[in-house]
């Protein structure tokens, strides 16, 4: 290769020499990551995109002859024809929905209350940090051992409970949704006219149960043990506020409710979309927890697509569907990323090839935020 | 390298923290002293309950996995074991294969960590560094591919794994977590944050590209492969689903997959929970003191984070 270079015209003696052994370097450094993502990121989703569309049940392999295209009879399935598996599916969606519902809002407010706390100068702030970041390094294997002996009918928070009177509910074996519940409190029962009409095979009465008393354990799991992550994310956002602006503010007598409205809020935008967003791909995909701790009892209601997407592969066999279960979720993860983009856009930014002098700070960091969830992520 | 803000100077010179600055002003006013020392009584106050919240369910763990069955029953919530034992221990040594749990993870983790680490950080230097044709394209691919969320790889990931015949492997287990495209990215944004001028002696020296990465640029990189160690030894001491769908004997089973035939409870008579308890409190271990060595770090993320 190089001889080649060496032969050809004296302007090209040097920088195709170097380039050409750049370009060797550079391939070779890449192969590896290349080549696994390849194997196994990129090939994966090809070949799980034709089970999809196949009737393959685990036998053999899915490439061979045990395998027929069946077109999108599998997504017809789960979509549009009554039976268990679409039950089911509607069902893992409406769980699955009220814990994003539920978890992304307050794991991001708890958050960036948390962050807004410990950044301010106070002794044993690092205590502090540490405290609010520990759950967030340990496994959801680990913790959710732990949560199924906190909840558990006989456990810590129905002692605590009972010493403030109060009687707890058998939490992880409580199918009733909380919403049910609470309408139940003001004498609202099942009415006939929701429990005739079935959406995804599930009554319209059922998709309003909100989540159940069982799922709400998997919620508060879920803030317990995100909030310090999205904690020490919003801390990077915070400081990076530029504090001549809160000063300005505070001498314009503002309270520390408006310098928060109306400063910190607006400064760390960018910040607030990363941790929306990753708090929106990360709900969506809970598995770990449903696995270790209930796979999906009682009556179904801590099932997930995620979950379901599993069992209906690796337990029923129905690997078709199990494939056509994950590229829906996949869809859902994509529309709601790209939704949380559309509505958090700042209307008062300037788009970025007119954005001028300061303003530039404020909007472009997203992408090294993304990078930068990595704790320590380099000075 | 070491910008070890301690947190009591956090961010010391750029940027001022609130409170001291509102308060040499506020100093003439004797009110607003007193209602901002009541403030920041309230302040500790809350903040400690909060710290007791994020506290006490550990804290209750590792009692509880000193307890016998029916002391954990019938008293859950007491801080003193009555009587304490050591038997979750023992059972979990004798009565479970916790032993080869630990040696799987420990495989598998040190495995994929090491080589992780190694594969991202040249990966990141050459899109950093090097000029090639195909550099956007690849890095581009590798973003689209971070995009993809990893539940949705959980069936696919198990039918490539099986048609190459890594099924219930150490390989099938270690080779496809040994990448991240995350990890990729994180690396190429730091080797962009130092000064290419090193690189260029160097390399007019006539040091091959291998030899600068190796011997100029790995070394000066440290903070960022520290974070990617972290990252990279909690997220595979952690992981559950991938191990699930790349292996079935009991011979290869983690600390993670044990722990989780653990809860489910099959095994055994009785709720047992000091034992499973006994169970998380170990495998928890491992990345706590990861946690409390890096601390600095981790919690400086913050400062450090800031790359304009």
């Amino acid at each position: 290769m190089a001889k080649r270079y060496a032969q050809g015209p004296w302007w090209r003696l040097r920088e195709p020499g170097i380039h050409g052994r750049q370009a060797a370097a550079g391939w070779l450094f890449l192969a590896p990551v290349i080549v696994i993502l390849g194997l196994f990121l990129v090939l994966p989703i090809a070949a799980a995109a034709w089970v999809s569309f196949s009737d393959w049940n685990g036998n053999g392999s899915p490439l061979g002859a045990h395998a027929h295209w069946v077109g999108l009879a599998n997504y017809r399935h789960l979509l549009t024809t009554p039976g268990l598996d679409q039950n089911n599916f509607g069902e893992a969606l409406r769980n699955n929905l009220y814990y994003v519902l539920l978890v992304v809002p307050i794991q991001t407010a708890v958050s960036l209350f948390l962050a807004v706390l410990v950044n301010r100068r106070l002794k044993f702030v690092g205590f502090f940090r540490t405290a609010f970041y520990f759950p967030s390094v340990t496994s959801s294997v680990a913790i959710t051992v732990l949560f199924l002996f906190l909840f558990n009918p006989s456990g810590v928070i129905n002692k605590l409970l009972s010493y403030l009177g109060a009687t707890g509910p058998s939490w992880l074996y409580d199918p009733r949704g909380l919403f049910h519940v609470i309408l139940d409190q003001f004498g609202v029962h099942q009415s006939s006219s929701l429990s005739n009409g079935f959406f995804l095979g599930v009554s319209y009465w059922d998709w309003l149960a909100g989540p159940s008393i069982a799922m709400c354990v998997f919620i508060v799991m879920a803030v317990f043990t995100t909030s310090g992550t999205f904690m020490l994310l919003f801390l990077a956002g915070l400081q990076n506020i530029d504090e001549s602006l809160n000063e300005a503010a505070a001498l314009d007598g503002a309270t520390e409710w408006r310098k928060f409205r109306y400063i910190t809020v607006p400064m760390i935008r960018p910040t607030l979309f990363t941790v929306v967003t990753l708090g929106l791909i990360g709900t969506w995909q809970v598995f770990d927890q449903i696995y270790v701790g209930t796979k999906g009892s009682p009556l179904n209601t801590t099932l997930t697509p995620a979950f379901l997407s599993f069992s209906a592969s690796f337990n029923s066999n129905e690997w078709g569907v199990g494939a056509a279960i994950a590229f829906i979720l996949f869809a859902i993860i994509v529309f709601f990323t790209v939704a949380t983009r559309l509505l958090t856009r700042n209307p008062d930014r300037v788009p970025r090839r007119r954005r001028f002098g300061p303003t530039q700070r404020i909007g472009n960091q997203d992408a090294s935020r993304v990078a930068s969830a990595a704790p320590g992520s380099a000075p | 390298m070491s910008r070890r803000i301690d947190s009591q100077v956090a961010g010391a010179p750029a940027l001022p923290a609130p409170k001291r600055k509102s308060r040499s002003r506020a100093q003439s006013d004797a009110g607003a002293v007193r209602r901002r020392r009541l403030g920041s009584a309230m302040t500790y106050t809350f903040l400690l309950a909060l710290a007791v919240i994020y506290i006490f369910p550990f804290v209750i763990a590792i009692v509880t996995s000193f307890k016998t069955e029916p002391n954990a029953t019938a008293d859950p919530l007491s801080l003193v074991p009555h009587p304490a034992t050591t038997t979750a221990f023992h059972d979990l040594y004798s009565g479970q294969d916790f032993l080869l749990w630990v040696k799987n993870s420990a495989i598998v983790t040190l495995s994929v960590t090491f080589l992780r680490v190694f594969l991202d950080s040249l990966a990141g230097y050459a899109l950093a560094r090097l000029r090639f044709r195909g550099r956007g394209a690849a890095f581009a691919t590798i973003v689209a591919v971070m995009a993809v969320p990893g539940v949705v790889l959980l069936i696919p990931k198990f039918l490539i794994i099986r048609q190459f015949g890594m099924y219930d492997t150490y390989y099938g287990m270690i080779v496809p977590l040994l990448v991240d495209a995350a990890g990729v990215f994180i690396m190429k944004n730091f080797f962009e944050s130092i000064p290419v001028s090193v690189e260029e002696s160097a390399r007019i020296d006539g040091a091959s590209i291998f030899r600068i990465y190796w011997s100029i640029v790995l070394p000066m990189a440290r903070p960022a492969l520290v974070t990617l160690f972290i990252l990279s030894f909690q997220g595979s001491w952690n992981e559950l689903a991938h191990f699930i769908i790349s292996a079935q004997s009991a011979s290869l089973d983690t600390l993670t997959k044990g722990v989780a035939q653990l809860a489910s409870g099959q095994l055994g008579s009785g709720n047992r929970y000091p034992l499973k308890l006994a169970a998380s409190t170990l495998m928890t271990i491992p990345v706590a003191i990861l946690f409390f060595v890096f601390q600095r770090r981790i919690m400086n993320a913050s400062e450090g984070a800031v790359k304009e």
